[in-house]
């Protein structure tokens, strides 16, 4: 702070607090939605004050669905939980080992695999939609776990990440590995994953967002309901049907619990995620 | 920049590459490949029957007012994003600036929307402007404005808008926050010194020293408007009413999943992808006067 400004101070204040407050807003009619019955919701305009249906509603939920998709939220928690786990530690690791190839070694071709990954940087599933589906179509992978998180994995933005990394480490590190005799993948092991921790944190807070929050690429491959995740079955519980026939109390309870994952890792891995989102656009 | 001391083996690194590149060429070359091959063919919806057309489905595409109005559309929503997201979390971003204790605590308190997905995000927004039993919806009504983003299209662009919007404004602020910390101090000093007022040292010294900062979030934001917004459409509004909120990747689903129509949604996307190349481009020129590879 440059000097004192009181009235400015004041201002300051309330404009972060009104933006967080309107930024929360949404949320809490959700959670207060989630805690009446379906009638409440129903009275234009709704309450704005929480009800005790609160455990019933969310076990409800949970053990049985809500609407037109019967998927109950715990398979669908499940699947999304498995997904985002799959595609952010199989992401870290393919681009970990390849990474380390594309920096540690000389071999022909090597530039040549660094611009085919770079170039998928631009080739973003929404516009290669339907010719991905066919594929994984082709190789009987809809409605399985494969499905739903193989074609995600790869990524050129944490093999950048990686090797961005790689090139900062001292070059006496390898120098010193190899002259005691250690071979390429023990330096790898010994060496360069120990290094690398902080941005495989930051990275898997990432990706575990971005695993969790899939939504067009689990919604063409899954058309069993045991494969469905939380995202696209809230989709389908508001999908079809009359708008009377929404149970919203058990949406909003079920938006509520696939709200809570992604922002619980956010919150308690702040750090890394702040860190996360500023090295993945470098 | 290369490494000066390297392994040596003649397998190992190709086995390292291997699962990367297999992914890759399986799930991002082959469709990429087949989307440019399709686009140049004329095929009925069960591929019983297929001609070679040349440029044809690209000539059909742009003479369809349907897929010209779908432009207008993303062009208005992108401008509508980007605009309100950058201009709110700039402001969000700048009182957060000043703030000495508790700065910590606001930033926690607006970064978390950026977990929310993009369907759920739409979901409450959807539930809030609902006609019939939405709390948003009803004060709006209470101001003597009709309201019904399911029968106006304006209406449900407002919708997509805000959850957009909404959904974006975590990462900007992140990223303007960072920017302007990341001022030297003694400018600000010497301008104050020099008798500069707060208003007049923004726009004179840290709005011009944030603006790569700000060209690097427009195009980001773009993007974003362009391709990750999908989920906000499909759950929101499903492009209706009528066109209204049709944007181009949301056509493309539409045209190949439901339609059918595969020559003009291979098309799309190949259009599609010529834009996200440029995109990419032109944020990877930003990036090159900042970071050294």
């Amino acid at each position: 702070m440059v000097e004192r400004r009181p009235l400015l101070d004041f201002i300051t204040h309330a404009v972060l607090l009104l933006g967080v407050a309107v930024i929360a807003f949404p949320v809490y009619v959700t959670f207060v939605a989630s805690t009446i019955t379906a009638e409440e919701v129903l009275a234009a305009p709704m309450t704005l004050v929480p009800g005790p249906h609160l455990l019933e509603n969310y076990k409800e939920a949970w053990l049985h669905g809500a609407g037109n998709s019967a998927a109950p939220v715990r398979t669908m928690m499940f699947n999304s939980l498995v997904s985002a786990l799959v595609i952010a530690i199989g992401k870290i690791a393919i681009s970990l080992v390849s990474a380390f190839a594309i920096v540690y070694f000389r071999f022909p071709l090597r530039m040549f695999f660094f611009w085919m990954i770079f170039v998928t940087l631009m080739l973003p599933v929404e516009v290669r939609i339907l010719p991905t589906y066919k594929i994984v179509s082709d190789l009987s992978m809809l409605d399985s776990y494969a499905g739903l998180t193989l074609p995600l994995i790869a990524s050129a933005t944490a093999t950048f990440l990686f090797r961005q990394f790689f090139l900062t480490i001292p070059d006496e590190l390898a120098e010193a590995a190899r002259i005691d005799g250690a071979g390429p993948m023990r330096f790898f092991w010994d060496v360069v994953v120990p290094m690398s921790k902080t941005s495989m944190a930051a990275l898997f807070v990432i990706q575990f967002i971005y695993g969790w929050n899939q939504y067009l690429w689990p919604l063409i491959v899954t058309t069993q309901e045991d494969y469905y995740t939380v995202v696209i079955g809230i989709k389908r519980m508001i999908a079809g049907g009359g708008e009377a026939s929404v149970e919203w109390h058990l949406v909003m309870a079920t938006a509520m619990m696939a709200m809570l994952p992604p922002a619980v890792v956010v919150i308690l891995m702040q750090k890394w995620f702040v860190k996360g989102l500023v090295d993945t656009e470098k | 920049m290369e490494k000066r001391v390297v392994f040596r083996s003649r397998w190992l690194p190709y086995l390292l590459v291997a699962p990367q590149l297999a992914i890759t060429i399986v799930f991002f070359f082959l469709p990429a490949g087949q989307a440019i091959w399709q686009s140049l063919l004329q095929e009925d919806p069960f591929g019983t029957s297929t001609e070679f057309i040349g440029l044809e489905n690209f000539a059909t595409l742009f003479a369809d007012e349907h897929y010209l109005a779908s432009f207008r559309v993303t062009a208005i929503f992108s401008v509508l994003v980007a605009g309100f997201g950058l201009a709110i979390s700039l402001v969000l971003a700048v009182f957060a600036d000043r703030v000495v204790r508790g700065a910590g605590v606001y930033k926690t308190l607006l970064i978390w929307p950026y977990a929310v997905a993009h369907a759920v995000a739409a979901v409450l927004w959807l539930f809030l402007f609902n006609p019939t039993l939405g709390v948003v919806a009803h004060w709006i009504k209470g101001l003597g404005i009709g309201w019904d983003p399911l029968l106006d299209g304006n209406d449900a662009m407002v919708l997509v808008v805000v959850a957009a919007v909404w959904n974006q404004i975590s990462y900007n602020f992140l990223f303007f926050l960072a920017g302007l910390q990341s001022i030297p101090k003694s400018l600000i000093e010497a301008a104050a010194i020099d008798g500069a007022g707060p208003g007049r040292r923004f726009w004179t010294i840290v709005f011009p020293l944030l603006s790569p900062t700000t060209f690097f979030l427009l195009v980001v934001n773009i993007v974003f408007a362009f391709f990750n917004t999908f989920a906000i459409i499909d759950a929101a509004t499903g492009g209706g009413p009528g066109q209204a909120t049709e944007i181009l990747v949301y056509k493309v689903y539409k045209d190949g999943f439901k339609a059918l129509d595969l020559g003009s949604s291979a098309a799309q996307s190949v259009v599609l992808m010529a834009i996200v190349i440029g995109l990419t481009v032109l944020q990877f020129k930003w990036i090159e006067r900042k970071v050294q590879y």
